[in-house]
């Protein structure tokens, strides 16, 4: 059987809140966890759900208060536990008196690479994220976007096994984000592990063979999409036009809600145990036109919702996620 | 040791980047600038105040980059949070620590190198422009290489104010960093009056707290020896060989406490 990449078992933060009488105020609650070699992890939450929390003690910047977390089989405030892991900061911050390329280089050298082999890393990394031709731009002069693509290409910089990205998609553009969730899935095909932290349900239903939905500091959900989204179809929706009084109380009978959009213009809600083609034939048959019908399947911001909603709360003292 | 260097390199690059060594410019202008008004007026003893000047304008500069840089050392990494990518990659707190403190010794020594060119530069002009019958009256040679000695000892006093202001960049703001810094500095050259404090009516609790503070605090004025150096008396080999023990010593204990503090912190 193969070795988990992440095992994390009962972790637990505390942290002083107050200046003079300091109270644990509890981050993170007994967090156990398993990410295997080649998975696509999403850590999903609210803020102040323990996200940024659990990544920072993976990476040894927090210590934890009680609980053990391994990466590799090493314990995680062992240094050579970094050995093989990339990580990008939350709304990332460099050096901004560097550029791309000395950045890169830099960081590789502080990941055991020599200086040559870091520079031609960093070179074809930010090719790959596309800021070849601002190698030599000054940071201070990125924009926030080109930071956040700085970030992942620093994060990649000695081609780790493992990618911890902290809201990977903060401050990118439609495009940006397209490039990521494309970075994301190639690195998957590459056959590294990838955790990363998101607010974006649809990029998580999209890249993730696993989530940890987690709120308040626990874990609320853990599982394969397949096992938190139910895929099944709950209902149909019909969006129909020129319906008259006849059709519209044909069409209540059978158990729809329907709003009106405007004169004729109907939205239906059928309920998913039935079949929506005798709508179509009795919409078909009273002239009215079918402009739209599509399934109702449960999301995972429906889970998501269903797992975190009454327990958001706000971390002291920051005003990013936690 | 390739990436202490790595880290070194990068703080002595933050400080080249950030301009610091504009300074030196500013140092140039005012001894060249010194040097041609004393020359007018102070004749005989002119040479004197020139290496005086040149010494404490030295120190003075040295001191304001070690508090300035020093302070930012960790306290800004921490506060921009551009530590967590940093300290995410394999490498462990106190080589990162280390790696700044380096880099910041690396930065006040070429400060301190280009500052004696200067010096020296100045004063082989003067020499040059001053008549034998002058020169003769001086205590010591204009280009006299003890001045070395007291360059060397100005340094090793930066470094120890440097590690003063490491430690508290650890776990302070910069601007509470600075103000300690420079309190411990300042303070640092009385520990002498501490330490015979009973010789001016104190006793008691009082004597013993001056005692406590004046092994606490750094013996700067073991560093200080310009008036020997400018009067062309003699500085003992010894003397310079326990303040250099001294001074490493007391930079290698404030890095190891900063580590100890630096170790247990959380960066949210």
């Amino acid at each position: 059987m193969t070795e988990p990449v992440i095992v994390v078992d009962r972790l637990t933060k505390d942290y002083p809140v107050g200046f003079w009488r300091p109270r644990p105020y509890r981050a993170l609650d007994a967090l156990s966890l398993e990410v295997a070699p080649g998975e696509v992890f999403g850590c999903l939450g609210p803020n102040g759900a323990g996200k940024s929390t659990t990544l920072k003690l993976l990476l040894g910047l927090v210590t934890p208060t009680s609980g053990t977390a391994h990466i590799f089989g090493r314990p995680v405030s062992s240094v050579a536990s970094r050995e093989r892991v990339g990580f990008l900061p939350e709304n990332p911050v460099f050096y901004d008196y560097l550029t791309g390329e000395e950045l890169l280089t830099y960081f590789g050298q502080l990941c055991g690479l020599r200086a040559s082999e870091a520079r031609r890393r960093g070179t074809a990394l930010l090719d790959r994220v596309g800021l070849g031709a601002e190698r030599r731009l000054a940071i201070r002069r990125y924009s926030k976007g080109m930071v956040q693509r700085l970030g992942v290409a620093q994060a990649l910089v000695q081609d780790p096994d493992l990618v911890i990205l902290d809201e990977p998609m903060s401050g990118l553009d439609p495009i940006g984000r397209r490039d990521v969730r494309a970075l994301i899935l190639s690195l998957r095909d590459e056959g590294k592990t990838v955790l990363f932290s998101s607010h974006i349900l649809s990029d998580a239903e999209t890249l993730c063979s696993r989530v940890a939905i987690l709120a308040a500091g626990r874990l609320q959900a853990l599982g394969s999409m397949t096992d938190l989204v139910q895929f099944s179809v709950r209902a149909w929706e019909l969006l129909l036009d020129g319906v008259d009084a006849t059709l519209e109380h044909r069409l209540r009978e059978t158990g729809a809600t329907m709003t009106t959009l405007s004169p004729g213009r109907v939205q239906v809600h059928l309920p998913g145990t039935q079949p929506p083609e005798p709508l179509l034939q009795w919409a078909n048959g009273a002239g009215a036109r079918v402009l739209a019908l599509q399934p109702v399947r449960e999301t995972l911001e429906d889970v998501f919702l269903k797992h975190v909603e009454g327990k958001r709360r706000d971390v002291p003292g920051t005003t990013g996620g936690a | 040791m390739g990436l202490l260097r790595a880290v070194a390199l990068n703080t002595f690059r933050e400080a080249v980047r950030d301009r610091v060594f504009y300074n030196l410019l500013l140092f140039a202008v005012l001894l060249v600038g010194t040097s041609l008004i004393i020359g007018q007026l102070a004749a005989g003893q002119d040479v004197k105040i020139i290496k005086d000047l040149g010494l404490a304008a030295s120190l003075l500069f040295g001191v304001g980059i070690a508090v300035f840089l020093g302070i930012q050392l960790v306290a800004r990494e921490v506060e921009r949070r551009s530590v967590h990518a940093t300290l995410a990659k394999p490498v462990s707190r106190p080589v990162f620590l280390l790696g700044k403190y380096v880099g910041l010794l690396l930065t006040l020594g070429v400060n301190i190198t280009v500052m004696a060119v200067a010096l020296f530069a100045v004063l082989a002009v003067y020499q040059s422009v001053t008549p034998a019958g002058v020169q003769a009256t001086w205590t010591a040679p204009a280009l006299d290489p003890r001045l070395l000695i007291a360059l060397g000892l100005i340094y090793v006093e930066l470094a120890v104010v440097t590690g003063v202001a490491l430690l508290f960049s650890t776990y302070s703001s910069a601007l509470l960093s600075a103000t300690f810094t420079t309190a411990i500095w300042v303070a640092g050259h009385f520990v002498g009056d501490l330490r015979t404090v009973e010789q001016i009516g104190a006793s008691g609790t009082t004597v013993w707290v001056a005692r406590l503070v004046s092994w606490v605090l750094p013996n700067l004025a073991l560093f200080d020896v310009k008036a020997e150096v400018v009067h062309g008396l003699p500085v003992p080999a010894g003397q310079v060989v326990a303040a250099v023990g001294y001074g490493a010593a007391y930079g290698a204990a404030m890095w190891l406490i900063a580590v100890a503090i630096f170790q247990r912190r959380d960066f949210k």
